[in-house]
This record gives structure tokens, sequence and C-alpha cells, in this order.
């Protein structure tokens, strides 16, 4: 396996101000997804953004019923990337959660529903930036391995981020890709479910590792850190230890850390 | 049927250790989850029939008031009589009523949710009727003295070997294990049943205004001799169950097989519209129809008004990853997997059914899968905003959400506490960068590690690299 940090210069996309979003878990469990997530999107040419005081999207709170909660990280959210042509981030959960759930929560507010409106019309998932709107042809990393791709539930049945990360992925001549069975079943992670109930939880887990080892692929690729957290956990837990979880953002960029 | 809903997650551990329960759950994936598949992909309009079912659904409920009493008259009309039950007790009571009035010694019965709702069987017992169950599953779950766990397939958490040693025992016969030679047994016991019933006892998939008829969707027969033996049938169902027209039935028939057991079509759909008239070979003398309410008024024109579209397919259930590990004993009551998450607590209340709007990681297969386009998980997030704002949560649950919350919204403590916690977590981690104990994250910890951070926070590592 050779990983390699080579920043590549991609497409032509000057002058497009995009906010990387990098989500609470990134910047507090794995920053170097959200370096990886930075420098791919500087290398396709975009002015990145990284509003200092950004915290978390609210999914949490919404997610557990505190609407109150919920809607005070979302103002604040609407009000730190305001001024980006686009928001970016390297989760499809988290990016979900502005694109589908923010007009909800601002369902009662009008006037502040135009501007949650606005945000999460730009608002995408790394992969379907990368993929969709920059259409970037080149990637800057360089991997050799097989991989297996699991699809998160937000980011496929909430954004439709399915061939996006697979089509970038494939643009790389050393990753061989080895779908699992059944790829788009959940991981069980489900923020606050999985340690509400983590019998349940971590039951599901076990059988997407089962599918992981079924694959036979030297790593797992995915796009969110929920669900990475979650089958790392359960991987580490049932003894092994050489299967490498890796976000797509880290693959892409070339930036895999020997950790 | 007493509810149980509130032991969800001391029960969840029990069904994953039952290797019975989990052997026979792997069931789901055949017919259940791949036959839908097939059977969808063989449609090249399916998403438009999908919105057209939703619409006769929502068209239904619109306007439900007068759909129903168009149902009322027009089953008049044809001979039936319609009795209106506000509650579960008052549906039992006018079908012991009916059985008095009759003098009925015995009822056969097809299978039907909302006489579960009801606990019919028990009201009925108590009045001195004998009941007997005629579909096959809920006839094992009889025998077996257990309630259906799952809508369309009430004894999918049975394996075949279990099955074998119950009719061995109940039947006092040699054990079988062929699939064929059990259900014959069971069709050679139930056979003088229906012969001698005074009651045929049916639910109804659809109502349907125009014509006044009760529709049933089966496979196996029985229930086609439960609505035209006896001399007496009656039908008891949900309100919401009217469509407008016998064309829309077609619409959603169209999907209601494929998405509940991978069928093209059933083997039998049994229209009965009013009792035997002169010159009718079969038939019964006498048809009721109980239409229960039992809490689905309460839905109409609220945030929950979707969820009473309905058509009891199952998909939700099959495709739900929380159903598929726990199966629909662990939901406590009649409803299982995310569509009993939704009906349990606006039925019998959220504060006797709290966990089960939790209980899904809102993967949304359920919302994908739905035929009448449900957004179930929608609703079971709007379960746990009324759950949070009745303070149901025990209070640390919610004192750690709003206190995560009041930091997440003040940057600069949020990023001294997450600095320090990066450093707790990676110090935790040691070398092998995992953690395997985590204290107040047993629930995290118990089934699987957690992997340690790396140490210090986006925020952090990006303020140094611009200072650089």
């Amino acid at each position: 396996m050779i990983a390699a940090i080579q920043p590549t210069r991609v497409t032509g996309c000057a002058g497009l101000k995009v906010g990387l979003f990098v989500t609470c878990l990134v910047d507090l469990m794995r920053p170097s997804i959200g370096f990886a997530a930075l420098e791919l999107l500087e290398g396709a040419g975009c002015e990145v953004v990284v509003p200092e005081l950004q915290t978390c999207c609210g999914q949490p709170a919404y997610n557990s019923g505190d609407r109150r909660s919920a809607l005070a990280l979302a103002r604040k959210m609407i009000g730190e990337f305001d001024g980006c042509d686009y928001i970016v981030a390297p989760s499809g959960s988290c990016a979900g959660m502005i694109r589908t759930h923010y007009p909800d929560l601002f369902r009662d507010a009008p006037d502040e529903r135009v501007r949650a409106q606005r945000l999460c019309e730009r608002t995408y998932e790394l992969t379907d930036f990368l993929a969709n709107v920059l259409k970037i042809e080149q990637v800057p990393g360089r991997y050799a391995g097989t991989v297996t791709y699991h699809d998160s539930c937000s980011g496929l049945r909430e954004l439709g981020v399915k061939a996006q990360p697979r089509a970038l992925l494939a643009k790389m001549p050393g990753v061989e890709l080895r779908e699992m069975e059944e790829a788009e079943n959940c991981c069980g992670f489900g923020g606050t479910f999985s340690v509400k109930f983590g019998d349940v939880s971590a039951h599901l887990a076990e059988r997407k590792c089962a599918n992981v080892a079924a694959a036979g692929a030297d790593a797992l690729v995915l796009g969110d850190l929920g669900c990475m957290l979650n089958i790392e956990g359960r991987l580490r837990r049932r003894g092994d230890t050489t299967t490498r979880v890796l976000h797509v953002a880290e693959v892409l960029a070339g930036k895999i850390n020997a950790d | 049927m007493r509810v149980r809903s509130r032991e969800f997650k001391q029960r969840a551990p029990g069904k994953l250790a039952d290797a019975n329960l989990q052997a026979a759950l792997r069931k789901l994936q055949g017919n259940f989850v791949r036959g839908r598949a097939e059977r969808v992909a063989e449609l090249d309009n399916f998403e438009a029939i999908r919105d057209a079912a939703a619409a006769i659904r929502e068209r239904a409920l619109a306007d439900l008031d007068v759909y129903l009493e168009t149902f009322e008259r027009n089953a008049m009309a044809a001979g039936a009589q319609v009795h209106w039950a506000e509650s579960t007790e008052e549906a039992s009571r006018i079908v012991c009523e009916l059985a008095a009035r009759y003098g009925v010694k015995k009822a056969v019965k097809s299978k039907s949710m909302v006489s579960e709702e009801c606990a019919l069987n028990d009201a009925l017992a108590a009045a001195g009727v004998e009941v007997v169950e005629t579909d096959l599953g809920e006839y094992i779950l009889q025998l077996a003295h257990e309630p259906p766990s799952h809508i369309v397939a009430p004894v999918v958490h049975k394996t075949r070997d279990e099955v074998s040693d119950l009719f061995a025992d109940r039947h006092k016969a040699p054990r079988k294990t062929d699939i064929s030679a059990l259900t014959r047994e069971a069709r050679e016991v139930l056979r003088p049943h229906f012969l001698t019933a005074d009651m045929g006892i049916s639910g109804a998939n659809f109502i349907v205004a125009e014509t006044g008829s009760t529709l049933i969707v089966t496979n196996e027969g029985n229930g086609r001799m439960v609505t035209t033996l006896p001399r007496v049938h009656v039908a008891i169902t949900g309100i919401e169950k009217v469509v407008p027209t016998l064309e829309d039935v077609a619409t959603l028939m169209r999907l209601l097989p494929r998405h509940g057991t991978g069928q093209t079509i059933t083997n039998y759909i049994s229209i009965t519209t009013g009792p035997r008239r002169t010159g009718d070979l079969e038939g019964p003398e006498h048809f009721h129809v109980v239409l229960v309410d039992a809490g689905r008024t309460k839905l109409l024109g609220g945030d929950m008004q979707a969820m009473l579209r309905c058509i009891r397919c199952g998909a939700c259930m099959n495709h739900c990853p929380v159903y598929q590990s726990v199966g629909g004993h662990a939901y406590g009551w009649v409803y299982p997997g995310p569509m009993g998450s939704v009906l349990t607590p606006t039925y019998v209340g959220l504060e006797n059914a709290r966990d089960l709007p939790h209980a899904s990681t809102l993967c949304n297969q359920c919302g994908v899968v739905c035929p009448v386009k449900i957004p179930l998980p929608d609703l079971l997030r709007k379960l746990r905003e009324q759950s949070f704002e009745r303070k149901l949560p025990p209070w640390p649950e919610r004192a750690a959400l709003r206190l995560w919350a009041a930091v997440a919204c003040r940057p600069a403590v949020y990023g001294a506490v997450t600095t320090l916690a990066a450093r707790v977590l990676a110090w935790l981690g040691g070398r092998g960068k995992v953690i395997h104990n985590l204290p107040f994250a047993g629930g995290w910890t118990r089934g699987r590690d957690l992997p340690a951070p790396q140490g210090k926070t986006f925020r952090e590592l990006y303020r140094q690299r611009k200072a650089r």
C-alpha cells in the first residue's frame, strides 16, 4: 500500500468561495479528514473558507426531539456560512441535516426560512460536490489496494450519494473496488441510538463487519465519521486489526497517515 | 392486548441472544426484501403508481367522513349491517353481542390485526365462544399462546423445527418436518372447524365506499372459507381502511402484494358485498361490518395524519435493521417495526411506549420502501419532539442534550471542551489508539471499541497552520 501526498491542481474553479463545514465529529476525532477535504477543494481551485467559530449543525438535538437547541445551532450555522457560494461537508449525515431538514426546522419562522433555504440549496456532501459540481477529472491521492465502500444512510437516502465516491475512486489507478453485500444497509450507528440501544447498535455493526470481512478488501472506505467510528470500533473488538477504515476524503487526497 | 412497549430496551438484548429467533429473522431477506425489489423492478412506472397510491390514501383521509358514510349507505343497501366502535373495548363488545344474538358457539377467524388491537379472542372466550384462528401462522400462534410478531407473517419469529415440535405436542401426532406435511396436518385439524363454525370473523385490507364492500387479500384460502361458510360473517377493521372506488383498489393492489410478500398478486382477493342473496350458492346469512376508531380520528388533521395512509404491507419492518435484529415481540404491542413505533405511541400513549420512537437509527430504509410514501423517520422524529416537550426522556438525557447544545452555541467554551476531550480520549486510547471501556458510554463500549481521536482538534491544527 502506498500513500503519498501529491496535491495536484485539477480543473479551474477559481473564484468559487466554498465554506468548509468540518463537522463536530471530524473536529474532535479525526481532523485529518477535515484537512483532506480542505486540500481536495483547494486543489480543485476553490477559495476555501473555514469559519473558525463553527461547531455543530444541530443534528443530535434535532434527532433527539430537542427542537429549540437544534434551531439555535442552525441559526449559528446560517450566520457563519451565509457569504459562501457553496457549503461542503465531509459527511452525508451533516450535509443531509442541512439540506433536507433545515427547511422543516424553520417551518414556523418564514423570515428565517428563506435564508435557511438558501443555505440548504448550496450545501453539498464532499464527494457529491467534487463529482457533480466541480466535476473534477483527476484526484490528487495515490492508493494501491482493494477497497470496499459502505454507503452511509443519510448520504445515500437523503442526498443520493452512491455513484459519486465510486466514480472518484475509479480515477485512482491503484484502487480496486470490491463491493460488499448489503453495502446500503445501516451500520447501526444512528447518533445517540448507538449509546441508547448499544446492544442493537453493536449487533448491526457486527453484521456490517461480517459483510466487510466477506468482501475481503484491504480497506473499508466511507464518507461519514459516525459510521466509521462504529464499524471500526466493532472491527477492532472482533479482533480485526488489519482492515483499514478510511474516510473517502483521506483516500482521495492521499492523506492516509501510517497510524 | 397488554402493552409491553415500555420494556423494549430491557427485552432487546434477550432477543439478540435468541439463536432460534435470529435464525428465523434471516428469512426476511428472501421473499420480503429480495422479492419486493424484484417485483418492483418489473414495473416500469413504479414511482408513478406509488404517487397515485399515496394520493388515493390521502384523498380518502381528506374526506374520511364522507367516504365512510358512503360506505355505510352502500353496505346497508347490499344488506350488510354497519357498526361503529369508538374504542377497542366497544368493538369487542359489539362482536360479543352479535355472537349472543345469533347463538354462536364457535367462531373461525382469518387474520386480523385490528382484532389483536381489540383483544377480541379473549373477549369472545370470556363470553363462552370457542375461537379458532385459521390463518396458518395465526393458528400456530394460537397453539403456542403467543401474539403475532409481524403484521403479514405473524409467525416469522419461529423456525420450522419449533413448529414441528409444537404440532407434535398439540396434535398428538408423529413429528413431521416437511412443510407441506405440516400444512396438511393443520388443514386436517382446521377443516371440521370451518364446517361447524357459526360465525366467521375476518379483517379487511380495504373497504370500498362506492360498492359498500369489504376486501381481504390472502394466500391460504382460509379467508374465503371464513367469509362464506359460517352463517354469520363479521368483518372488523379500522375506519382508515376506506378507499373511494374499486379502481382505487386496483391501483393499491399493484403495490400491496409486491411490498408485502414479494408477489405480483396474492392467491386470493376476496370481495364481500352484503350477505348471501337469493340464488347465491354461498355466503353468510348475516353480514356485519365493525368499523373501529380506537385513536385513529385523533391523527386526522395533525402531524401524524400520513400514518393513516398505511396499507399494512409490512415492508417497513422487513427492511428495518432494528426489526431485523430484535423481531416484532420486542415492540410490545400489536404493531412492530417503524409503523408500529409510530402507531403504538399514538394509539396507546407516548408515555406507555416512550422507547419506541427512539428505537430507530433513522436510516430511512422504511421511508424509501413505503408504497404509500409515509415519511416514517419524520413521524418518529415528531414523536421524539413530543416526548422531549413532555419531558418523557430521563432527565440526565435531557440535561446532557441541553448542556451540549449550550456549549456548542458558545464557540470559545466549545473549543476548550473539545481540546481537552480530544487529549483525554487520545490518552485513554493509549498506544493501540482504541478505547475499550469508557465511563458513561457503556452502551457503546459494551459491544465495540471506540477508535481514539488523533489528539488535537481540527480547530487547533487549523489555527496553527494559519499562523505558519
